[in-house]
């Protein structure tokens, strides 16, 4: 099989904070190939969005990368100087965040920063960049996408600003979009509607996503592929419908429990006991066996993320659900 | 937006107003008033005159209409010492003032700003805890000691510079400038540098407490994610941002400049209106006193009405919220 | 939390900062110095009788006819300079820090009432308080000054009018906070007293920011005392602040004489910027948003 469009292994990215060392990141594999979706799935703190800012190399002090690797098509991207790492961003790699209201510059109007955005990575004139502008925000679904240059943010709806941002990350053609909970700040109605465009445009463009989200329904009408993350880790990752229909890793198996689902009115929603450990005093051994029911002595050694033979799932425990006993 | 404009006018004629009456209650109710319209030595009969003609045996509001009635007129009365109308008199006086602290100002901020965007850009940098420290000297040396240090080292010492007065002046529209000669220059220089110190340790401090609030916010990593400059981040979005605040401070900051030129005029032997004011205090010429605190009452209203209105063409929130 | 305690807690979280030990050890020698003045000076600056003219504007390490090195040179007077400056720090501090209780006083009681009275009261002190804050301090003492004459008594009201719209509004901030709280709506439901109320309860909650404002508010009326002695207009020539010493020596520059104006500037700078940085530190240690 040839290389994939970006293979992240043993990650590490840690935040030296005066209480201690906070292990955001503390070793993770992710596989992406060109055209797919993979799902990045995690509590809040869980570390899926540090992984997200670590592969654009965009983690602010106190953080920094430790260790691992990152290869983006055929370049090494840990390390790499900060001009050639600026060069890829927003060009190969586009980033789409959580809440437009804080990313868009309030003060600028539409056009002014999809002008900026551009004039990054090529020399063009503002005719032309308002241009490409106006036909972008057409093709994101923006209605009267002229008016919509000239407006500031705070005068467009939160699903407008949010194609808004989407389109601003699609104006070089990236191979790669890396979307953090773009849908969390949304109206439900209007994440649905977010959801099916990225779809439609990861379809005609083919361009790779990664979905950052907490939201396990979000992702299991999206994803190709899905990584489950728990304090730093990846706990599971397979092919969506494997993992979804089939988790073998307690903690994927908790949150899928927590999903409201195909359940009988008025039955009480299964919860994971405890909450996410603090990064700073992770448990010995495998970090959720506090929380979790199938928990032995053996835990108290991490177990690898590694697949069962002939599985395409990879999971990380000594006791997976499911396995042969 | 009109009717911002409007509602903005009105307030600030209302605190014209008030004004001019504390300046009428300061100098012409506490003491005796005909001590601001006659120089001491004016007999009997002169004194029961101008008792007469300005009304000074009326009611006290009586005699503030009067008072704000020749205001309005331009009608400041005259000097005792020159012996001209005082409002002619300030008005000469006052375009050497407005250089000096146009240009204090100017300077600092066009100085002030990028230092102070530096230090909030590399916040924990050997070069910008420099550039801390140095504001910190800034707000606490007084002006009128860093006046003197300036002349000492940079006048005295050195001999670069000269100690005072304005120097040659060209006309411009009519009036003179200092700015429009090599000499006048070389005399703006030190005076500017002194009287813009203050605010250039304020526009450091400002600069560079928005420009970190700025920089950690998800504005910036959007930018920098869609590959955008360092340079261009700081130049586009970060001073954009940081801007409004900025521009307040810059137009309050004019007016209290206008305050401290009183000192730095003083020193420099600079000929404004503060050292007009000085020495008409140390000579007891009171109708010029009185001119001098109603014009900078005006100019702090009319900067203040200045600041607020561009408020509204720099957020564009606030334009179209109460437009 | 009782008292000895809090301070003891403080003073542990202050000496941390070893910018701000130094600054107030510095702080403490002045104040040291001043007190002990008539030990520790060399000469009387106020004694005319040992003035001798022949001992004018003497460089640093001069003998003069009084037997003694000056160590920092002489005045125009033939003052032994070190010793006038001791003399003009006193005076500087001594009008610092009575303009600043004296202001603290109004403007706290002022910004309290303002708060608890509510109403058009409020709205009129508040009013004019913040038109006062909008007008540059100096200008306002400079015309009070010039108004009033020379004096102490005059030069202190002058710093007064200039400083207490700061307390004002601080207090006033920190009183309407409190006066939302439930313990207060409480003790006036019992119903205390409001002056109990106000003295018991509000009062002390009010003072950290009060004390932080009195900080740089000495610091300010020092300066700003300093400003109007430079230019004619505060104290009388008996009375040799520290300004008025910079004043004096000023002519003198031109001619290279520097050490007339220069010392007691330095010792001016010295007093304002350790009280400052001691301020800034007790600032930093009440502010609640900066603890973790």
């Amino acid at each position: 099989m040839s290389e994939p469009l970006l293979r992240v292994s043993g990650l590490a990215t840690h935040f030296f904070t005066r209480a201690g060392v906070a292990k955001a990141v503390d070793g993770v594999d992710l596989s992406l190939a060109r055209g797919r979706i993979l799902g990045l799935v995690g509590e809040s703190g869980s570390g899926k969005s540090v992984t997200g800012f670590s592969i654009l190399g965009l983690v602010d002090a106190p953080g920094r990368i430790v260790g691992g690797s990152v290869r983006f098509d055929g370049t090494e991207l840990v390390g790499l100087d900060a001009e050639s790492l600026r060069q890829l961003r927003g060009r190969r790699i586009a980033m789409v965040f959580q809440d437009p209201m804080m990313t868009l510059n309030p003060v600028l109007t539409v056009g002014e920063q999809m002008i900026l955005a551009l004039r990054a990575h090529q020399r063009i004139g503002r005719t032309e960049a308002l241009a490409r502008g106006r036909d972008l925000l057409g093709t994101v679904g923006i209605p009267s996408p002229d008016e919509r240059l000239r407006a500031y943010p705070h005068q467009l709806s939160g699903g407008m600003r949010q194609r808004v941002a989407i389109a601003i990350a699609m104006l070089h053609r990236p191979d790669l979009i890396i979307a953090d909970e773009p849908t969390t700040a949304l109206d439900v109605s209007i994440q649905g509607q977010i959801l099916h465009e990225m779809r439609r445009l990861a379809r005609e463009t083919g361009v790779a996503l990664i979905w950052i989200t907490h939201d396990l329904a979000v992702v299991s009408n999206l994803a190709d592929d899905i990584a489950v993350m728990y304090a730093g880790r990846i706990v599971e990752s397979g092919p969506a419908r494997d993992v979804l229909d089939r988790p073998r890793h307690p903690y994927t198996r908790g949150l899928l429990d927590s999903v409201p689902g195909d359940m009988p009115p008025g039955a009480r929603l299964a919860q994971i006991p405890g909450s996410t450990p603090s990064l700073l005093h992770l448990p010995q051994g495998c970090s959720f066996r506090e929380r979790c029911a199938r928990a032995a002595t053996g835990c108290a050694t991490m177990p690898e993320l590694i697949a069962a033979p002939g599985s395409p799932v990879a999971v990380r425990c000594h006791d997976p659900i499911g396995a042969a006993p | 937006m009109l009717g911002f404009v409007i509602q903005r006018l009105l307030q600030a004629v209302l605190v014209m107003i008030a004004m001019s009456i504390l300046v009428f209650v300061g100098v012409y109710a506490i003491g005796n008033p005909i001590d601001v319209l006659l120089s001491p030595d004016a007999d009997q009969r002169i004194r029961a005159e101008t008792i007469a003609r300005y009304g000074l045996d009326r009611p006290l509001w009586e005699q503030y209409l009067v008072f704000a009635g020749r205001l309005l007129q331009g009608d400041f009365g005259r000097s005792f010492i020159f012996g001209i109308s005082v409002f002619d008199l300030v008005m000469s006086r006052l375009p050497a003032t407005l250089e000096l602290t146009l240009a204090a100002t100017l300077g600092a901020t066009l100085i002030g700003v990028p230092l102070g965007m530096y230090a909030g850009y590399r916040p924990n940098g050997a070069l910008s805890k420099g550039i801390m420290a140095a504001s910190v000297l800034g707000f606490s040396v007084p002006t009128f000691w860093i006046g003197i240090v300036l002349i000492f080292t940079f006048a005295v010492n050195l001999a670069w510079l000269p100690a005072g007065q304005r120097g040659a002046t060209a006309a411009l529209f009519g009036v003179e400038w200092s700015f429009l000669t090599v000499d006048g220059l070389r005399h703006l220089l030190l005076p500017a540098l002194n009287l813009s110190l203050f605010k250039l340790a304020l526009m450091i401090r400002l600069a560079r407490a928005g420009t970190r609030e700025v920089m950690l916010g998800e504005t910036v990593r959007f930018a920098r994610a869609a590959g955008l400059r360092e340079g261009t981040i700081l130049r586009r979005h970060v001073l954009k941002l940081i801007a409004i605040p900025l521009v307040t401070v810059f137009g309050l900051e004019l007016a209290s400049t206008l305050a401290f030129a009183v000192v730095t005029e003083t020193i420099f032997s600079w000929p404004g209106v503060g050292k007009l004011i000085i020495d008409s205090i140390s000579t007891l010429d009171r109708p010029v006193m009185v001119s001098y605190l109603v014009l900078v009452a005006f100019l702090f209203i009319t900067i203040n009405l200045i600041v607020d209105l561009s408020y509204a063409l720099l957020d564009p929130r606030i334009r179209r919220g109460r437009g | 939390m009782r008292a000895p305690r809090a301070l003891a807690a403080f003073w542990a979280e202050f000496s941390e900062s070893r910018i701000a030990v130094a600054a107030l050890a510095v702080l403490l020698v002045i104040v040291g110095l001043t007190i002990l003045a008539p030990v520790v000076t060399p000469q009387d600056p106020y004694d005319l009788a040992s003035l001798d003219l022949s001992d004018a504007r003497r460089p640093p390490g001069h003998v003069g006819t009084g037997g003694y090195v000056h160590l920092l040179g002489t005045d125009a007077q033939g003052r032994d300079l070190l010793s006038a400056m001791i003399y003009g720090l006193r005076i500087s501090l001594e009008m610092g820090m009575l303009a600043g209780a004296i202001a603290l006083t109004i403007g706290a009681t002022m910004g309290v009432l303002a708060a608890f009275l509510g109403g058009r009261f409020e709205a009129l002190v508040m009013r004019i308080v913040d038109l006062q804050l909008s007008f540059p301090a100096i200008l306002l003492a400079l015309v009070l000054s010039a108004l009033l004459g020379k004096g102490k008594g005059q030069l202190v009201a002058a710093l007064v009018a200039a400083q207490y719209a700061y307390f004002a509004r601080t207090a006033h901030g920190a009183a309407v906070a409190e006066r939302g709280k439930d313990y207060v709506e409480a003790a006036l439901s019992v119903p205390l007293p409001v002056r109990r109320v106000i003295f018991r309860h509000i009062l002390p909650n009010c003072l950290p920011p009060l004390i932080v404002v009195a900080t740089v508010q000495v610091a300010n009326s020092i300066a700003l005392e300093a400003t109007l002695s430079f230019l004619g207009l505060g104290l009388p020539a008996t009375e040799p602040s520290l300004g008025m010493l910079i004043a004096n020596g000023f002519q003198y520059l031109l001619s290279g004489r520097y050490w007339i104006s220069i010392y007691p500037g330095i010792a001016l700078i010295v007093l304002i910027v350790s009280i400052n940085v001691v301020g800034d530190q007790i600032r930093d240690q009440l502010n609640p948003r900066l603890k973790r």
